[in-house]
Formats: C-alpha cells, sequence, structure tokens
C-alpha cells in the first residue's frame, strides 16, 4: 500500500498557544459538518519538498477533526520520474525538447496508479503535475476533483502545458500559491498560500544556548550582525549576487554573511553553483558557505534566529517560504520582488523589497542603520505570517473548500 | 443585570479566495477592471484584506491603495484611496462607485500616467464566504462578554466591520444587538467609534471588552449603591 502513516502528530489544542483558542473553536466548527467525509490527497513523494512537508502537518490536523482523510503517494520509475522533473521544469520555464514517448510513459504511470490507488473519495485533491493524469478515471460526475499545482506556471513552456490542458479543465476546481500563476480555465480557480507549521522543528522557540552551540559549530561569531541567506545552492537564489551585495554592506559595517543550503553534493548544478559562490567568496573568512544535510530543521531554524537580517534575493521563486519561516521568527528581511515574495514582504510594512544588487545592499544598510525600524518590520512580519501562512489557516482553507464544493452538489 | 428577548448569536466566517480572469498592468486598466469586476471582487480588495491585514495600522487601508503606492508609484492616488474608510458604506456599489470616482479624477488630471506600467500587474479576486452559527449566543451583558471575548478574528471581523453590507446601516451587528436587545444605546455608540484603522482586530476587541466592563462596573454599583 503507499498510504502514508504519519507517526509525529501534534494535536490541534497545541495551536491554541500560538493562534489562540477562538481561532481553534473555528476550525473545529468549520470541520463539524465534514465529519467522516472522505478526502484523498495524491502526490509523487512522501518526503522532500515542500508538498510532502505540508501533508505530513495537514493530514494529521484534518484527521483529528473528524475527517476520513488518506495521504496517498503515486509509483513510478526512474522513467517516469526523469519525464515529471522534465516537465517541472519546463512548467518553470526551462527550455524543453519534447519527445512523444515522454507523454506516453506520463500517461503510463498514470493509469497504472488510477488502477491501485483509491479515487472514490468524496474530495480527491491531486498536488502537482505528477498524478494530473488520474481525472481521466473519475467516475462520471461521482465526487469532486481538485488540482493543487505549487509551482509557478507563469512562463511555462507551451508544449508542456498544452499536454496538461488535456487534463487540467477536467478538474472541478484548481488552486495556485499566486493569482500570477494561475491560467486562463473554463473551471474556478482559487489562491491557497502555501504555510509553515510554527510548531514544527524548523520553527518551533529554541534553547539561546542550542542556537549558540550551531553558530560555534559553523564558527560563526555571534557578536557580529549575521546576514542570512537559507537555500539551495541554485542559480535562481542568486548566491553569488549576494555576496556582492554583502560586499557593498562590508564598506559599511562589519558584519557575517552565511548562505547555507542543502543538496549541493547530490545535485551536480549545484555542485557548481556552490563552486561559483567559493570562487565569488575569495577565501573570505566571514562568508560562511554551509553545506546542510537535505534534512536539517533545526540547524536551519538555529541559523534563522541567530540572523540579524535574512536575505531573500532570489531572480525567480516559486512562493519562497524560507521568507515566511524568517518573519516568523521576526526577523527583518530583504528579498526580491519576484513570485510570492511580495505577498510575504508588504514593502515597508513587513520588510524590504529590492530588484538589484544595489538595491538589496541599500536596503541591508538601512537596516543595519535602522534597528527599531528593524525590529518594527520583524514584528509586523511575524503578525502576517501568523494571520496568513500557518498551516491552521491552510487548513482552513481546505476546510472552506470541501465545505463550497459539498455545497455545490 | 437586563436581559435580551432576542439573545445575539456568533457566526464564523470563512473566505476561499478565488482567481478571477480580470488583471490591471496600469491605472487605464484598474479601472476598467473595478467597473467591471463583481461585487465579490470589490469586497475582497477592501474589506475583506483589511481583516487578513488588520494588524498593518500604519497606512495600509485597502489592496488599491497598496498597488497604487507600492507597484504603479502614485502616491498621491494611493492617498485619496487609502482616504476611502469602509464604514462609510452600506453597499458594494456605493463603494465600486466613489473608487472608480477616484480613480478617473485622477486620470484626468494626470492623463501621462494612466498608461505608464506598473511593476506589477494588479490581480483582481473574490471572496466566497462560508458562514456558520459558532454554537454561542448571549442573552445578557456577561454572556456578551464572555462570547466577543472567545471568537475568532474573522468571527470578530464579520461582526464588527462587515456587517454594515448585512444591516445596510452605518453600525455593527455588537452595537445594533446592544441597542435594541439591551437598550445601551450609549455604549453602542461608543463601540461603533472605534476606529478598525489604526487598532489591530486585538486591540479593538480589548478596547470593546474594556468598554463592556466600565458598562458592567456601572450596572454592579448601580444595583448596590
Amino acid at each position: 500500500m503507499s498510504t502514508i502513516q504519519i507517526p509525529n502528530r501534534i494535536p490541534l489544542d497545541d495551536y491554541s498557544s500560538v493562534i489562540g483558542a477562538g481561532e481553534v473553536t473555528e476550525l473545529r466548527t468549520l470541520a463539524k459538518p465534514l465529519a467522516g467525509r472522505s478526502v484523498v490527497m495524491i502526490n509523487s513523494t512522501a518526503v522532500g519538498g515542500g508538498v510532502a512537508e505540508i501533508l505530513n502537518r495537514l493530514v494529521p490536523l484534518a484527521e483529528e477533526l473528524g475527517i476520513n482523510i488518506r495521504w496517498e503517494v503515486m509509483t513510478g520509475g526512474e522513467d517516469f520520474f526523469e519525464v515529471t522533473k522534465a516537465f517541472h521544469n519546463a512548467l518553470h520555464g526551462a527550455p524543453y525538447h519534447a519527445e512523444p514517448r515522454h507523454f506516453d510513459i506520463f500517461r503510463a504511470y498514470n493509469e497504472k496508479n488510477a488502477k491501485r490507488l483509491p479515487l472514490d473519495a468524496e474530495f480527491m485533491v491531486i498536488h502537482d503535475p505528477q498524478p494530473a493524469g488520474l481525472i481521466s478515471y473519475r467516475e462520471k460526475n461521482s465526487n469532486h476533483w481538485v488540482w493543487r499545482c505549487h509551482i509557478d506556471l507563469s512562463h511555462p513552456h507551451p508544449t508542456v502545458w498544452n499536454f496538461l490542458e488535456n487534463y487540467v479543465p477536467h478538474y472541478d476546481a484548481a488552486i495556485f500559491s499566486s493569482p500570477e500563476f494561475a491560467k486562463q480555465l473554463p473551471i474556478p480557480q482559487y489562491l491557497f498560500h502555501p504555510a509553515i507549521d510554527p510548531l514544527s522543528e524548523k520553527n518551533r522557540d529554541l534553547p539561546p544556548e542550542f542556537v549558540l552551540d550551531v553558530l560555534a559549530r559553523y564558527g560563526i561569531d555571534h557578536l557580529r550582525p549575521i546576514l542570512t541567506q537559507i537555500s539551495r545552492f541554485d542559480r535562481l537564489k542568486d548566491p553569488v549576487g549576494v555576496i556582492r551585495a554583502y560586499r557593498i554592506v562590508r564598506r559599511y559595517f562589519d558584519c557575517q554573511l552565511v548562505l547555507a543550503g542543502g543538496g549541493a553534493s547530490d545535485d551536480p548544478e549545484g555542485a557548481t553553483v556552490l563552486k561559483e559562490a567559493q570562487n565569488a567568496a575569495e577565501g573570505d573568512p566571514d562568508i560562511k558557505l554551509l553545506e546542510l544535510p537535505a534534512w536539517a530543521p533545526l540547524e536551519v531554524n538555529a541559523l534563522q534566529r541567530a540572523s540579524t537580517i535574512v536575505i531573500q534575493k532570489s531572480l525567480r521563486e516559486g512562493f519562497g517560504l524560507t521568507v515566511s519561516e524568517a518573519l516568523w521568527k521576526k526577523k527583518p528581511v530583504v528579498a526580491s520582488a519576484v513570485g510570492g515574495i511580495p505577498t510575504q514582504i508588504i514593502h515597508k510594512h513587513t520588510g524590504l523589497l529590492a530588484h538589484s544588487v544595489e538595491g538589496t545592499a541599500y536596503q541591508i544598510r538601512f537596516l543595519l542603520s535602522h534597528p527599531d525600524i528593524a525590529g518594527r518590520l520583524g514584528e509586523r512580519g511575524h503578525q502576517h505570517v501568523k494571520e496568513n501562512f500557518l498551516i491552521t489557516q491552510n487548513l482552513k482553507r481546505y476546510l472552506t473548500l470541501f465545505l463550497k464544493l459539498g455545497m455545490s452538489s | 443585570m437586563n436581559a435580551a428577548e432576542t439573545p445575539f448569536e456568533f457566526f464564523t466566517v470563512a473566505y476561499l479566495t478565488r482567481i478571477g480572469n480580470q488583471s490591471a498592468g496600469n491605472l487605464e486598466e484598474l479601472l476598467t477592471g473595478l467597473e467591471q469586476c463583481s461585487d465579490a471582487s470589490i469586497f475582497h480588495h477592501t474589506f475583506q484584506t483589511l481583516s487578513s491585514h488588520h494588524f498593518l495600522t500604519e497606512g495600509f487601508s485597502n489592496d488599491f491603495a497598496q498597488w497604487a503606492l507600492a507597484e504603479a508609484n502614485r502616491d498621491a492616488l494611493a492617498e485619496q484611496f487609502a482616504a476611502l474608510d469602509i464604514r462609510d458604506y452600506t453597499s458594494i456599489a456605493a463603494l465600486r462607485a466613489d473608487l472608480c470616482r477616484v480613480l478617473r479624477d485622477f486620470i484626468d488630471a494626470f492623463p501621462q500616467f494612466s498608461r505608464q506600467e506598473a511593476l506589477d500587474r494588479f490581480y483582481f479576486c473574490e471572496s466566497l464566504e462560508v458562514t456558520m452559527p459558532f454554537s454561542l449566543t448571549a442573552s445578557n451583558l456577561d454572556e456578551f462578554r464572555n462570547g466577543v471575548a472567545s471568537i475568532s478574528h474573522a468571527s470578530f471581523h464579520f461582526h464588527f466591520v462587515t456587517s454594515r453590507l448585512r444591516l445596510q446601516f452605518r453600525t455593527n451587528d455588537f452595537s445594533n444587538w446592544l441597542a435594541a436587545g439591551l437598550g445601551l444605546n450609549s455604549l453602542a455608540e461608543t463601540i461603533n467609534r472605534i476606529d478598525i484603522y489604526t487598532n489591530t482586530l486585538d486591540s479593538a476587541r480589548a478596547k470593546l471588552l474594556r468598554l463592556v466592563d466600565r458598562e458592567r462596573r456601572k450596572y454592579e454599583h448601580d444595583s448596590n449603591p
């Protein structure tokens, strides 16, 4: 079986201390009419990646509310995941050379999975392109099907999007993370922001001594300002641009730069980008390039908490949940105005946006010179995340969607 | 303590954000969007956005004002949009008319800016509402206080802010009930004057509770002089 069992559960009542008892009561109230009704969430991986991270938290909470929810993972061979990886990159706008066999492989694995996955729940939520073809096996008008697209479709490769368009209009609704990712479709399209879990290892409070211990482990001086960007070593995250911005800031402030991310060792491109960053760092002892393991939530948490300013200088971005992670920790954030970042960073209210290396450097200098303003931005950023980007809000949106879909049938 | 004949029934509300098919890249397109979008869209970008950004008490008013400021770089227009106070409106039609008037006046005064591309587009969205009873009612001031203290942000915003559109009157559900149900006209009026732009939902609720507590103490004092 491919049903995912989730051993580490956090009871819903534990969130009362974060969001307030009224909000938890509200979730219970909204869920009452949905008690016992069936939901199946299907994606393509149980571990790694933002979707699995969200489902790991969302599914147990929905279950606690009395919803008969299951999380299923589709299976596929290497050939399938090579094809869907190419699709994924192409949908993000990367070049793609279409081969007819790619589409055959996609269809064949969707057919195989349709035979073994339960497709008869009242609400079927299909995440991302990999299992999108399962809609072909829906029994006519039998239940509600929703396609949850987590990726940026604002500039998709037309061949891949045209292929997906064979499937998407057959769903009852589609969900996107930003209005600019939505497409012209004949079905309703909804906006769901991705979410962080405030009680997860990546976001929960940490003892200060643990934070200091992590800094010491990586040779970071806790007495001088720390500028941090947490992200994979990926050109779209512009680590070299961050180093250039840091060099401008260094003319005025004695600070350190931490670029921390995972996955470089097992990703050929990641290793190349890390090398580029190392070259750009030119052996500066105050630039720390940290290759973290793929799953190091406590280290990431500690580095974010220890930061004076968090940077997210992406050139392209899906939603960029690392921004919400930093805001949750009340950190002032300087970030690029791309993808979902402006939704999180309301310029001059919850952080500062920039459009260039020089702009990024200027905003960092401004915040280092005005710690009071930096503190206020961090405080408001925390409130913004609390109101809009927590897993409990995500759960509320799903409950509302199921109630709306249920009403329409 | 007085008891109302009709108890106050607390509701909760949840919104689904539907992405519309319209977007605007300049002021002229924004005007077309404002004229043509649904009422649910005007509601989303004014009433609803105030709820999801209630913690911004220094200059955030509605999505149109924020876009004019941050994306179109038109401070004066942003100020005009921000000056529209949703408490003055009991219908979306009237609010839409004023939003269009403000933008039309600006375009007439500064036609050179009307087709200037903004940094990012404005995407029209809609709020689809689901309301549900909270299983909580109040018949007297004590029960009312406990109820207000325990409801969610969305519920508080629903009763205190968006209620104007339901009541078609410049008041809110709480004041309406306190006056009509308990005869507490003065308390009702004072509560209706709490500023939702310079308060967060939490601080507005705290002020409301303080006013209710003062009324309760007055009642206790009058009962046991």
